[in-house]
């Protein structure tokens, strides 16, 4: 088994358990923010009957982190949220590494193309 | 809608609560019949509290997240996950979700709602059906040995080998799989198992799990772009996504020693409502 990295279960078992633990770190992030949200916003009356891209204030990376800065409960759950979505693309960096380390190219570039589909998809100009 | 008019001056306090304790049931019998969280929390969404369809897409596939990445630990303990499987397929499921998340803003909410139920009432269909397993261990697949998908896992009988069918259909199903999970915010398992359980022929341990690795990375690639656009709002996607994750995790616990035959069948008939609801609020232009 020793060549086969993936079937080693000790390393599997470490990957699952970071994905865990991304989950909750994120989870945690996500609840602390929804507290300060309510604590600012629970009186207000909610609107969400018509999609309006233009309400959303926190639709980019740089928004989010500049909203950090300032503690807004919205910025804060939308940080949660982006660091559960990573969550599972460092379980393709990982497997990337992986599959590096057993030599099989192959796999190494299928995980750079889903990688680079992921990136992609990171590029404002998708939205239209 | 009449239930439009109740929940139309709701404030955010009680819709934070309505929405956590409908996440946390949706999670909970997501988790205990299979069909996952996202499939239920739409049609709450949308149907009950009036929620624009857009809205509701993009919390779901982040409660999508949560739990296929939750629930991960657990079954890479049992072993079977085929990390190949999963990466090969990831190529078809990543390109797709992005597709989806990008045209489906373009299509009328009504249609989406059509499209939504319809993939409702095919999954309630899989739910009760009587699963057969086709899998086999001939090995001799072009693609699958070029790609090294054939794979083995462990039972109490000693090591199961198992063979590779029909590579190139199930690439496809799970683009179709991926254009749907992009489109609608969920995690379209019910396709997932058709293309692995049915197309590729892979042992029921092995897909599962194979599809469980794949849903956190599709959904995270259309995410990304629902986050773009807005779709992601914090005041939904808080509630729905700590209700599903809790939801699902007691679900999980429950799963061991609960016998879910009569659940799947009751729950099979609320899903049809909802679908036909779905379709039919889609149709009359009421989403």
């Amino acid at each position: 088994m020793g060549k086969h990295y993936f079937a080693d279960k000790d390393i599997q078992v470490i990957l699952g358990t970071l994905l865990r633990v991304g989950v909750i770190a994120s989870m945690l992030v996500v609840f602390i923010g929804g507290l300060i949200y309510l604590s600012g916003y629970s009186r207000e009356i909610i609107d969400y009957s018509v999609f309006n891209p233009s309400k959303t204030k926190y639709s980019s990376i740089l928004a989010i982190f500049q909203g950090l800065s300032v503690l807004d409960g919205k910025a804060i759950i939308q940080f949660g949220t982006l660091l559960l979505i990573f969550t599972p693309v460092t379980r393709v960096v990982f497997s990337i590494f992986g599959f590096l380390i057993e030599r099989d190219y192959l796999y190494v570039l299928i995980g750079v193309f889903v990688l680079c589909v992921i990136l992609i998809s990171l590029s404002n100009k998708l939205v239209g | 809608m009449i239930v439009d008019s109740i929940f139309v001056s709701m404030s955010v306090l009680l819709f934070t609560i309505i929405v956590l304790a409908g996440a946390f049931l949706a999670g909970l019998v997501g988790s205990l019949t299979g069909l996952g969280g996202g499939v239920i929390i739409i049609p709450l969404l949308t149907l009950v509290l009036g929620v624009d369809i857009h809205y509701a897409i993009g919390a779901s596939i982040v409660s999508v997240i949560a739990t296929s990445s939750g629930s991960a630990a657990a079954y890479v303990k049992e072993g079977i996950t085929n990390i190949r499987i999963g990466m090969f397929l990831e190529i078809a499921t990543t390109i797709s979700a992005v597709i989806g998340a990008i045209i489906t803003v373009y299509i009328n909410p009504g249609y989406i709602a059509v499209i939504f139920g319809c993939i409702l009432l095919f999954s309630a269909a899989m739910m009760v059906r009587k699963k057969v397993d086709h899998s086999d261990d001939k090995t001799t697949g072009i693609l699958a040995n070029f790609f090294k998908l054939n794979g083995s896992y462990p039972t109490a009988g000693g090591t199961v080998k198992y063979g590779v069918h029909n590579v190139v259909g199930g690439f496809i199903m799970m683009f179709v799989a991926g254009i749907i999970s992009g489109l609608l915010g969920i995690g379209s398992g019910a396709l997932k198992v058709v293309a692995m359980d049915n197309i590729m022929r892979l042992p029921f341990k092995v897909s599962t799990t194979t599809s469980n690795f794949m849903m956190g990375v599709t959904a995270a690639a259309s995410a990304i772009v629902y986050l773009h656009r807005g779709q992601i709002d914090p005041g939904i996607a808080m509630p729905v996504t700590l209700g599903v994750l809790t939801g699902a995790t007691v679900g999980s616990k429950l799963l061991v020693k609960t016998n879910t035959d009569k659940l799947k069948v009751i729950f099979a008939v609320v899903v049809t409502f909802l679908a036909l609801q779905m379709i039919y609020n889609g149709l009359a232009g009421k989403l």
